[in-house]
């Protein structure tokens, strides 16, 4: 079968290799503090598809890779939950969640 | 290069480009919100994109996990810290003709989907449905259950410790 041109892998880590540079762009740009949130979100998914891809279309089509795979989701999940808890604390002691003035501890 | 092959790269490669789209989205629009809804088409580009590597348990956990859990608690706190000096521009009309571009091509794409059904199924697709000797799910709860055992108890008490941290963060003091 012809799928994919013969080159499974290299398209899913090209995909997760865009994806990744576009979290990080979003990481770095953004000033409301959920975006760069949502950044990072974007490079996690970026390396479980690496893990798929390297899973299955590695040097031998093993499970391991998904059992990562989920142990990331679930990771990215508790530290979602928590860092949007942070984020409703500055919001409440700071009024908005601008990244870029919030100099406090800055001398 | 059977009609089979041609239609399962134009899928994938479909996917792709709602994926990467997505992500791009998400990472130039100015509104928040916007970017928030558009790493929803993200999540699940990746889960299509999971399908493809035989990967289908992966697939309906990202879709739930992501998209049921983590996004709808950005969406919660995009709203619940939304200030009148955060950068958004209003919607105008001007961009209605896009919108309406964006609406014919999901119509393209959902007829595509409808009208496939009745393609017959060339010989590389009969493996995805009818062998279930060696799927995805039976390996996972093999190995997570055997090999990987003390990372799923590990993970379980993260998860807690997880829940009361956020609950105590974000809790209303005094």
């Amino acid at each position: 079968m012809s799928l994919f041109f013969g080159r499974p892998l290299e398209h899913y880590l090209i995909i997760a290799a865009i994806l990744f540079c576009l979290g990080l762009f979003t990481v770095m740009t953004r000033r409301n503090a959920v975006g760069m949130l949502m950044g990072v979100e974007l490079m996690l998914n970026a390396a479980n598809i690496n893990l798929v891809a390297f899973s299955k279309w590695g040097a031998k089509p093993v499970i391991d890779g998904h059992i990562f795979v989920m142990f990331v989701i679930i990771l990215a999940a508790a530290e979602a939950a928590v860092a949007l808890a942070i984020i409703l604390s500055i919001f409440r002691n700071f009024g908005d969640v601008d990244v870029d003035s919030k100099t406090l501890m800055k001398e | 290069m059977t009609i089979g092959d041609v239609l399962y790269n134009l899928a994938f490669y479909m996917f792709v480009v709602l994926t990467v789209l997505s992500a791009a989205v998400v990472a130039f629009s100015r509104n928040v919100l916007h970017s928030a809804f558009s790493l929803l088409f993200t999540f699940f580009g990746v889960a299509g994109l999971y399908v493809f590597a035989d990967a289908q348990f992966l697939a309906a956990a990202q879709v739930l996990i992501y998209v049921g859990g983590v996004l709808v608690l950005i969406l919660f706190a995009i709203m619940l810290t939304y200030t009148s000096t955060s950068p958004t521009h209003p919607g105008q009309a001007s961009n209605l003709s896009s919108l309406s571009i964006g609406a014919g091509l999901l119509t393209i794409v959902v007829y595509f989907c409808v009208l496939s059904v009745f393609i017959p199924i060339p010989e590389g697709w009969s493996r995805i449905t009818t062998d279930y000797s060696g799927t995805d799910v039976v390996a996972i709860s093999k190995v997570l259950i055997g090999k990987y055992l003390l990372p799923f108890e590990v993970v379980s008490m993260l998860l807690l410790a997880a829940l009361v941290g956020a609950a105590y963060l974000a809790r209303r003091k005094g």
